[in-house]
């Protein structure tokens, strides 16, 4: 167990590290989903109705990017046949799976934190105080949530021809619970619609998709890159 | 599917009794459908959409929960058997011919019923991200790869789709609060099957169901005939390469000894 722990730790920080050599994240997706809640507003021009649709815009943006992401993420691996060289040298698949959703999460988590703010500047959206444990959790249950599923989808298109196109069209269906749940629950925490107490179900829908990703992942990645 | 140079068919004895009792069943429920039920009192003559709409849906479901059952079947016994994978694809794409036509043709009723195409309820939502995760299902069975790649590939997302539906349906249904409880003899809460609907719409229902096993079986049977024309064609592309690097005519090799 440690040493399974060792391993995951040891595989996120070289996603990180790779993410923080190339920057490809920093300098190219998040602008991206920057660029995305500008042409957003363009489209609604309403400022009454984007602050009433920021937390749907703020979780959309951040699906858009994790498309983009993943497929950075498994483009590294499967350049050089990273992927098959650390199943050879012994590294354990959940132990790979773990340690590429961690990666992913913290950079979802700060597109996301970067996202909420720009809603703010945009959008003219607003934080309750009563609502920043709400956002909080949703933020963390989020992040999680998207980046195992990416993580898992990203393993099963990797090395396949034509993955750039095919990833959409399995990820977007899957992530629709928490579309639905992490914008119902931003709303409540932002004061878009309802009060907080409305919002933590859903922040809890968002939690139950998190949980069920990582243990459906933690199983299936193994079979899915060992080809 | 007939092969015309030697008269082999993926048809068997059993297989065209069973298409000559599924195309009675079609021209049966044709005739108790269109003809011989009655109109419904609210709905009027767009209830006979029902006939179609209800099968057709119960078909998908069935062909979904097949692939979910093969796929299980090929990927946890320890003797990996492709039989397994082929009939969880062939199921699949029957089961997404049949959802689409259960959409289109939901939507009709719908038009007809209700006044507009489509309504954001949970069941509706929900059979059109079926139809869609299902398509990418069919689009990853076609990545290419050794079929043993295509089956344990395929047979994991169909595993993980069992885990997605619930999830995407009752996070639908939450949405929707006001989520109508209807169900699928009851599409509007207000149409009353007398026994002559109700025995048609069982009909439609048998009938789909040898529908299926009729279309599942040929379709499973020319996905192998797939998998080893595959085959042939690798042993052949590997001969004709052999056939290549050995001199054959007298100038070739006289060619070679100069």
């Amino acid at each position: 167990m440690k040493a399974w722990w060792g391993t995951t730790r040891l595989i996120a920080k070289r996603e990180l590290l790779v993410e923080w050599r190339s920057r490809i994240a920093l300098n190219q997706v998040f602008p991206f989903a920057g660029i995305v809640m500008v042409m957003f507003g363009f489209a609604i021009d309403d400022t009454r109705l984007m602050e009433r649709i920021a937390p749907g815009l703020i979780v959309l943006a951040t699906m858009f990017a994790l498309l983009i992401l993943v497929q950075r993420s498994f483009a590294v691996e499967s350049e050089d046949g990273a992927l098959d060289a650390l199943r050879t040298a012994g590294v354990s698949s959940s132990a790979l799976f773990w340690g590429k959703s961690i990666a992913m999460a913290v950079q979802l988590a700060a597109l996301e934190a970067l996202l909420v703010v720009l809603a703010i500047f945009l959008y003219g959206s607003t934080i309750r105080p009563s609502g920043v444990v709400l956002l909080i959790a949703t933020w963390l249950a989020a992040s999680w949530g998207l980046a195992t599923v990416g993580t898992l989808y990203g393993g099963l298109a990797a090395g396949a021809r034509g993955r750039e196109t095919l990833l959409p069209l399995l990820l977007l269906p899957v992530v629709a619970p928490v579309l639905i749940g992490a914008t119902r629950a931003v709303e409540a925490a932002l004061g878009a619609r309802g009060s907080v107490a409305d919002g933590w179900p859903w922040m809890g829908l968002v939690a139950v998709f998190a949980v069920v990703f990582c243990a459906g992942g933690t199983l299936a990645f193994g079979p899915l890159i060992d080809e | 599917m007939a092969d015309t140079a030697t008269g082999r068919t993926t048809a068997t004895h059993a297989t065209r009794i069973l298409g000559i009792v599924t195309l009675a069943g079609v021209a049966w429920l044709i005739l108790f459908g269109l003809i011989l039920s009655p109109a419904d009192k609210n709905q009027g003559e767009s209830v006979r959409i029902l006939y179609l709409h209800a099968p057709s849906a119960w078909l998908a479901y069935l062909a979904f929960i097949v692939t979910a059952i093969a796929s299980a079947l090929y990927l946890f016994p320890k003797q990996h058997s492709l039989g397994w994978d082929r009939l969880a694809g062939a199921s699949a794409e029957i089961g997404v011919l049949f959802m689409g036509m259960t959409l289109v043709v939901g939507m009709l009723w719908g038009r007809l019923t209700w006044g507009v195409f489509w309504r954001w309820d949970a069941r509706l939502t929900t059979t059109a991200f079926l139809l869609v995760t299902y398509i990418g299902y069919l689009a990853v069975r076609r990545l290419g790869g050794t079929p043993e790649q295509r089956a344990k590939r395929s047979a994991v997302l169909a595993l993980l789709a069992v885990l997605e539906i619930p999830l995407v349906h009752f996070s639908v249904e939450l949405w929707r609060g006001l989520h109508q409880d209807a169900s699928v003899l009851r599409p509007n809460g207000d149409v009353e099957l007398d026994g002559l609907m109700l025995f048609t719409l069982l009909s439609g229902i048998v009938t789909f169901t040898l529908m299926y096993a009729w279309l599942v079986i040929h379709r499973t049977r020319t996905l192998t005939a797939e998998d080893m024309l595959d085959d042939v064609g690798l042993e052949l592309a590997l001969e004709e390469r052999r056939r290549e690097s050995i001199p054959h005519t007298i100038e070739e090799k006289g060619a070679l000894l100069s």
